[in-house]
């Protein structure tokens, strides 16, 4: 089927459609193949050479979440200014400023943070993903590894993906927080007639267990996609140095749609419950 | 993990009418009917002009690359790839690329150290002692906290070396060792790859079965034991040094007297 996608260049609409599904397809094929074989290693690895893999997974942790704390900071202080300025401006004029609290959960726990949060570990890190591990494939460090006995999967991808999981995670927690907290300041240098415990009364009110839960499932779904989708695209075919930066274009393009894709899911799974 | 031990009379390598494929290619095939015994302690040298297809046979014989026909057997069992239960036959066989093929953002001490920690479970320092000698045998101290992109080639084909001898195979595969070297690096691998074949101490004393690649037969006159060529997609098998000068191809000809060191 693939040697289909090397044919001359298609003449035709259908043609050219046809060939665009075929390497969707096979796309969806692979990744989901990919996605199998890591979870695989990863249960039946689980334990294997722990002394060399849990340092790789922290490292990957502290690669993906604590390395992008500085810039997590200074975006919460923006979005918080960002919904609230926004918010307050538009709150006030309808007489509806209880409802900031509120507003403050629907946009930035439930919507923006975790996507955010995903788009920009993406852009910092999954974009280094592919560009590293393309380049391995390319010049032989795969081979190297396998012929050392080591399994690529297990040395390479999965501290990815768990560490880009926890990171997701909590770097939106942190996100979340900072912008909270920066919004309730932007609001008070606004002047808003709104106390601190009021704030935190309506936060309190507008959050429900439905939010921790989602929260937490949405965003480790982002960092398994983001590293799935990423390393796929480096470790996943055999690549040539200069087919490196396209299948990093592919890689951001694919995990944008997923991550869009996931996210409207949870949408559904809000309203209908 | 330790290696699994040696059933008597059985070749180290062994290959029937096997075709072997290229890696970068998919769709090429380099030899066909390959009909190969490598038995334990035979030290070969497998020459070939450049892209006769010399790496690609490495490969196959290290398992990397599955046969496309034929069957390849590694100490008595058949090798398809990735199998984590033939791991441990896996292991006795060695493999140094041509490049070296270092782990770019680890140091020349943590990629000797790495088949170590991962097949045997150690934490850094565990693995300090046997890396050090090894580092040592190979001239590389100097260079133990180095990254490859900091070093020449010809150190980081040794610290490939090392990596490749951490575990201790009973089998060693080295690609086009001697490729870019200066004559003191040449001499000294061929001097090394001499030891290893009789009984290095980094070995404790066994000797090792040895298959290298060249596209110059010249240097392993007097060093190598058997010899092969490949030549228009077929291995021929020649033996030893003495036949070699009495056998009629033609291309031997050139790998003998104007061979070059790069290929």
């Amino acid at each position: 089927m693939r040697a289909l996608l090397r044919l001359p260049l298609p003449r035709t609409l259908t043609d050219y459609l046809g060939r665009e599904l075929l390497r969707f397809l096979l796309m969806v094929q692979g990744l989901g193949a990919f996605t199998l074989i890591t979870l695989g290693v990863m249960i039946s690895k689980f334990g294997v050479a722990r002394r060399l893999i849990h340092p790789r997974v922290r490292e990957e942790t502290a690669r993906a979440g604590l390395r992008l704390l500085p810039m997590f900071l200074f975006m919460s202080a923006a979005l918080g200014l960002l919904v609230i300025g926004q918010a307050v401006s538009w709150l006030t004029r309808v007489g509806a400023i209880d409802y900031l609290g509120t507003i403050m959960v629907v946009v930035v726990v439930r919507e923006l943070g975790p996507l955010a949060t995903a788009l920009l570990v993406l852009a910092r890190i999954g974009t280094a993903n592919v560009i590293e591990l393309g380049t391995a494939r390319a010049t032989g460090e795969v081979e190297a590894l396998e012929a050392l006995g080591i399994d690529p999967v297990h040395y390479l991808i999965v501290p990815r993906v768990i560490g880009m999981a926890l990171s997701v995670f909590a770097l939106t927690v942190y996100l979340i927080l900072g912008a909270l907290l920066s919004g309730y300041l932007w609001a008070f240098v606004q002047d808003v007639p709104l106390r601190p415990e009021e704030y935190v009364r309506q936060l309190a009110g507008a959050l429900s267990g439905l939010d921790f839960v989602l929260l937490v499932l949405k965003t480790l779904a982002f960092g398994c996609v983001i590293a799935l989708v990423t390393c796929y695209h480096g470790l996943a075919q055999p690549l040539r140095l200069e087919e490196v930066s396209e299948a990093t274009v592919t890689a951001v393009a694919q995990s944008i749609i997923l991550c869009v894709l996931i996210d409207a899911l949870f949408i559904i799974i809000y309203l209908t419950t | 993990m330790e290696n699994s031990p040696a059933k008597p009379n059985v070749p180290a390598l062994h290959m029937e009418g096997v075709a072997v494929g290229s890696l970068r290619n998919p769709d090429a095939v380099v030899a066909e009917e390959v009909n190969w015994t490598v038995a334990a302690g035979d030290y070969w040298a497998v020459a070939g002009l450049q892209g006769s297809g010399k790496s690609d046979f490495l490969m196959l014989a290290g398992s990397l690359t599955a046969p496309r026909r034929g069957r390849y057997r590694l100490f008595g069992e058949d090798m398809p790839i990735y199998e984590e239960a033939r791991l441990k036959t896996r292991l006795r066989l060695g493999l140094v690329f041509d490049g070296g093929q270092l782990f770019n953002h680890l140091t020349v001490a943590e990629n000797t150290a790495l088949p170590l920690r991962y097949h045997q479970n150690l934490a850094p320092c565990e693995a300090e002692a046997a890396v050090r000698d090894l580092l040592q045998a190979m001239e590389l101290t100097p260079w133990e906290g180095r990254t490859p992109a900091t070093m020449g080639r010809s150190w980081q084909k040794r610290a490939g070396l090392a990596r490749a001898l951490a575990l201790q195979p009973e089998v060693l595969l080295v690609d086009n060792p001697l490729a870019g070297l200066d004559l003191r690096h040449t001499n000294w691998w061929l001097n090394f790859l001499d030891q290893l074949s009789k009984g290095h101490p980094i070995l404790r004393g066994r000797p090792m079965t040895l298959v290298v690649t060249t596209a110059d037969l010249r240097p392993w006159k007097g060093r190598a034991r058997q010899f092969a060529i490949l030549k228009n997609q077929r291995l021929l098998v020649l033996g030893a040094w003495a036949q070699l000068q009495a056998a009629s191809e033609e291309m031997l000809h050139e790998l003998l007297t104007e061979g070059t060191q790069t290929g």
